[in-house]
This record gives structure tokens, C-alpha cells and sequence, in this order.
């Protein structure tokens, strides 16, 4: 029988233009958790620094399906779902918690070892031999479900696929090296929060790898005349681009020197910084990247602007409402200074950030302008129709292309490759 | 300055703050701190984990003007309009002539095509010294309740 998704119709080359429908539709939204979320896709939960002992536990979400991290008594990290086989309870209520010897559900005290097997059920024997389950209730049967976790770089991922690649092959040659620059040290989460969004996860999704909206829809940098000189940039993608890097690399010599000169004239001048110690940098990364958005097929994003480091984790909250979860990170060896860096630089980023605060609301005017013509479609040709890498950073939508290789590889059953 | 007085000050001191804010008078926000006067926003839990990130941090009044710049000049976002409602106002110390302030606080967002909705909700602890007998942010700490933010934020709170 064919389902919502499959009655919609991709006008353009494959990936050159998206169905309106797409962003709005509820049967689609369903089947997107089912085939993408719940599907191939590896959906990431959490650090591991966040679970830093065995019982300490930190909920999250696969697609909408609520979820728990929680370190095994073997120093392993399990992702459950979060909830109870008995009637469907959370059991975790607190977003967060330590040292927990087993899980328990409060509604009826049915209890959980830490990798989610079903430890007890409250009055399982009945009182007084009355009640009580039935004789042949297996305990064995009827654990937390426990998803297929894996971690790279201290971040953890889990998939409801026993047959998707391993996580290191899913994000693949091309991709790991950056995550792997970016958070592959000791890292300290220095500040989370989170943004609600009113626009299909999509939205943002496409947004994070539109590289070419960056310099027109962001003024803050432009405006304050703020120089990032570049020598070079370009788009990386994975595979058929279900995961992508945009990036620059600054000139380094070349751009301390402007820096210095951007900092005498500060003052001078309405469009200068009043304090440019908001922009303070120091070179971090040997390689010289100065700026580097990847995403990971489906929802998850690595940052690095300048010196301001994060992940991000767009949560589908149903068709026409998304939450993106933000970590802010530093690291265990910054120096207070680099730390204080890092605090100032946050002011870039994030729900209020100078340079990106558009990124929260764009999505929404999408959202409210494309509603109401569902037959509709955009266009995504800048830069050709294809998934090609490229060298240029500013003129193509190939990312956003590549995101919509992946989607259509899952929705389409191509996925696995 | 008597101690009524110095509460009476106070009081104004919020107040002007809340009607600048609110009457789209951004470019006085600055003017409300003293020269080494610092400006932070950040969610209750990460303030409870000990965490220094939140969702604004201004180590000076300048990066305060630089913010109004750059939401009058460069930063684009569907106007809106706030309502500070302000409360339980408690003057819990006085070191050296720094007053530290507690006060509640809701702010209810109004959007262009008419949506109203509490925006957030905290409170502030701020450090409050008199200066030429006027009273000024030292550190204004707002703590928001809710660690989520509907959309984006630009007004300061």
C-alpha cells in the first residue's frame, strides 16, 4: 500500500527541488521516525563525559522516542529506551542523575539493571498468594529496549538497526578526521541550553548546510566589519552527502595582522566594536581552520567558529516544531584565559548569538510561507542539481542536496547502500 | 542615604531598566551599569552545575552598545516587544557599598502578528553601587528558570 510519503512527487533531478508537503505533513513526520529514526540512521545521544561513572545516567531523544544513557557497572555506556515494559512509564524522571544502583519505575517499583534487563517486579508473587503475575511471566522477556550504541570521538550514537554500518564506517573517512579535531580531546561541557523552533527539523537541517546563505542572511561580522581573510574553504561530503563539512581556512600571518589593525581602530569609529575583546581568538588548531559546520546524517552538528566549540542536536518535535539541544564545549587543558575566550565567543553563537540568531527564526518564516501551498516545491539548483564536492563555499546548495540523498535513501529503502 | 532611601533608589533603579527595556530604548541599556559593569544570562541548571555558558554574557557595557548596534544594524528578526514584570525585591546585602538585589522577574513576549506568551522567567541577583548618588548595575546575573529559549532571543532581560 503506498504510504503518504510515497504519493509525493520530486519535481526537479532527484534532489534539485523539495516538496513544500514534506515540511508540513503529519503521516510523513510518522514515517520519518520510522524509517530514518528508527531506521539506518545513527542518532547521537550524548558525550560520554556526561555519564562519567557506572549508574550516573542523562536522558535525551532518538527522533521522539525518549531515551537514556546510563553506564553499565562494566564501564560501558548503554542507550535504553526510556521507558517502562510494564505500561509504558519514563523511568527516568530527572534529566540527569548519578550513581544509580538499578533503574527504577516509579509508577510501580518494577526495576531495571543498568543495562535494562528486568531486574524485579514489585508483588510479583502476589501478597498472601493472592494476585501476582502469572507463573509463566518472563522476566527475561520484558527488559528497557536497549539500542545498538557505539561511540567515536566520546560521543555517543545509537541506531535501531542491527544491520546499518558500525558508527566509525557510518560517518565514514571523510567526515571522522574533523569530529575527530573538533572533539576528540578531553572535553568539558561549559553550558548547554536549547532552542525551540517552530519549523519542521528539515528546516534547520538544510539551514546548517546552506553555505550560501552565510554572508547574506548574517550580517554581524559584515556589518561591524569584522575581515576573515581566507585562503581557502570548501564543502567536504561523505558518501552520497548524508554528512557534510563546510569550512575556511584562515591566512593565518595575514589575518593576525588585520586582526591587530581591526582592534586599533576599534573605537574610532560607529561600525567598529566598542569592545573587541568579544572577537579575541587564539590559533587553536595547527591546521589553521578558522571555521568548520559539519552535519551527520540526520540531525546532528559539529561546530567550530574560531574558537567557539559545540555540538548540536536538532529533535523532531513534531511536523511543524523542532528543538535544537546545544552543547558548549571547552577543554580540560584551557588555560583561563583560552576559557574566558571561549565565554566571550558564545556570544556569537546560540539562541541570542550576534552571528547566528537568524538560523532560529528562518526556518519558522519558511514554515508559515510554504504551508499553505503544499503542491509546491523549492529550488535548490545553485551549484548544479547534483552531489558534488566542491571548492567553492559560498554559491552552491550541494550540501543540502547531499542531506536530501540521505533522507530519500532512507524514506526510499536505499539505505545500507 | 537612608536605608528607605537607598531601597527607594533600588526600586528605581529596576524599574527604569524594565520601561528602557521595554519602551525600546535599547541604546540606554548600557547606560544603566557602571563602567566595569558586566551583564550575564544563564539558565538555572547551568548555573547550578557550577557551568559559566549561557545565553548572553557582556563583560562590558561596550559589548552591551555593540550588542544594540548590531540588533539595530545588522541582526534581522521578526519585532516583538516585551513586558518586564518585576517582584519580591529583597536587598540581602550591603559589603562596602555594593548592594546585592534579588528580584523575580517575567517577561511576556509580544510578536508583530499579535502572539503573546510568557518569554521567560527567574530571577536576578544583582550588585548595585551608587554612583554621583545614582544607582548602578555592578553585575546584573540573570538566572532564567528554563534552559530553553522559544525561537531566539535579542532583548536583554
Amino acid at each position: 500500500m503506498a504510504t503518504a510519503y510515497d504519493r509525493i512527487v520530486w519535481p526537479g533531478e532527484g534532489v534539485s527541488a523539495v516538496p513544500y508537503q514534506i515540511y508540513t505533513d503529519p503521516t510523513v513526520y510518522a514515517e520519518e521516525q520510522a524509517r530514518i529514526f528508527r531506521g539506518p540512521a545513527w542518532s547521537f545521544v550524548g558525550l560520554e563525559q556526561e555519564v562519567p561513572q557506572p549508574g550516573d545516567f542523562k536522558t535525551n531523544y532518538v527522533g521522539d522516542t525518549p531515551v537514556v544513557m546510563v553506564r553499565g557497572r562494566d564501564g560501558r555506556i548503554n542507550v535504553l529506551v526510556n521507558r517502562c515494559a510494564h505500561r509504558g512509564n519514563l523511568v527516568c524522571i530527572q534529566k540527569e542523575g548519578k550513581n544509580l544502583e538499578r533503574l527504577t519505575c516509579v509508577y510501580h517499583n518494577w526495576t531495571y539493571d543498568l543495562d535494562g534487563a528486568l531486574n524485579s517486579v514489585a508483588f510479583r508473587r502476589g501478597l498472601n498468594n493472592k494476585g501476582g503475575m502469572p507463573d509463566d511471566f518472563d522476566m527475561s522477556k520484558h527488559g528497557m529496549r536497549r539500542l545498538r550504541s557505539e561511540s567515536f570521538a566520546g560521543l555517543v550514537f545509537a541506531t535501531y538497526s542491527p544491520s546499518a554500518p558500525s558508527l566509525f564506517d557510518y560517518i565514514g573517512a571523510e567526515m571522522r578526521p574533523n569530529v575527530e579535531r573538533v572533539v576528540g580531546r578531553r572535553m568539558k561541557v561549559i553550558g548547554t541550553y536549547s532552542q525551540y523552533m517552530p519549523n519542521n527539523w528539515k528546516l534547520y537541517m538544510e539551514n546548517v548546510r546552506d553555505s550560501y546563505h552565510a554572508s547574506l542572511l548574517h550580517l554581524f561580522q559584515a556589518t561591524f566589519r569584522i575581515n576573515r581573510l581566507s585562503m581557502d574553504g570548501g564543502i567536504k561530503l561523505s558518501d552520497r552527502g548524508w554528512h557534510h563539512i563546510s569550512y575556511s581556512i584562515g591566512a593565518t600571518d595575514r589575518e593576525e595582522e588585520q586582526y591587530a589593525a581591526d582592534k586599533l581602530r576599534a573605537v574610532d569609529d560607529e561600525y567598529r566594536l566598542a569592545d573587541p575583546s568579544l572577537i579575541d581568538k587564539w590559533a587553536e588548531f595547527s591546521c589553521g581552520t578558522t571555521l568548520a559546520i559539519q552535519s551527520i546524517f540526520p540531525n546532528f552538528v559539529v561546530q567550530q567558529i574560531s574558537n567557539s566549540l559545540a555540538v548540536r542536536l536538532c529533535l523532531p518535535r513534531g511536523p511543524e516544531a523542532c528543538e535544537l539541544m546545544w552543547w558548549v564545549l571547552g577543554t580540560e587543558d584551557d588555560t583561563p584565559a583560552q576559557h574566558a575566550i571561549r565565554v566571550r565567543q558564545s556570544n556569537m553563537v546560540g539562541p541570542g548569538g550576534l552571528i547566528s540568531m537568524e538560523d532560529g527564526v528562518v526556518g519558522g518564516w519558511v514554515q508559515r510561507g510554504t504551508r499553505g501551498d503544499r503542491d509546491k516545491a523549492t529550488i535548490l539548483e545553485m551549484g548544479g542539481r547534483t552531489v558534488e564536492p566542491s571548492r567553492d563555499s559560498r554559491a552552491t546548495e550541494v550540501s543540502i542536496r547531499g542531506f536530501w540523498n540521505g533522507y530519500r535513501d532512507c524514506m526510499e529503502g536505499r539505505a545500507g547502500r | 542615604m537612608t536605608r528607605e532611601e537607598t531601597r527607594r533608589a533600588i526600586e528605581d533603579l529596576l524599574a527604569d531598566y524594565a520601561h528602557a527595556i521595554d519602551d525600546d530604548r535599547l541604546e540606554e541599556w548600557p547606560s544603566f551599569f557602571t563602567a566595569d559593569g558586566t551583564y550575564t544570562i544563564i539558565p538555572r541548571e547551568n548555573q547550578a552545575k557550577g557551568q559559566v555558558v549561557g545565553i548572553m554574557n557582556c563583560t562590558s557595557p561596550g559589548m552591551m552598545r555593540d550588542r544594540v548596534l548590531a540588533y539595530r544594524r545588522a541582526n534581522i528578526y521578526e519585532p516583538h516587544w516585551y513586558r518586564h514584570l518585576v517582584s519580591a525585591l529583597r536587598i540581602v546585602d550591603e559589603t562596602a557599598g555594593v548592594y546585592t538585589v534579588w528580584s523575580g522577574y517575567a517577561v511576556i513576549r509580544t510578536m508583530q502578528e499579535g502572539d503573546i506568551a510568557v518569554f521567560s522567567s527567574g530571577k536576578c541577583i544583582d550588585r548595585v553601587v551608587f554612583e554621583a548618588g545614582k544607582a548602578r548595575f555592578k553585575e546584573r546575573l540573570v538566572i532564567c528558570d528554563s534552559a530553553r529559549i522559544d525561537t531566539l532571543i535579542v532583548l536583554p532581560i
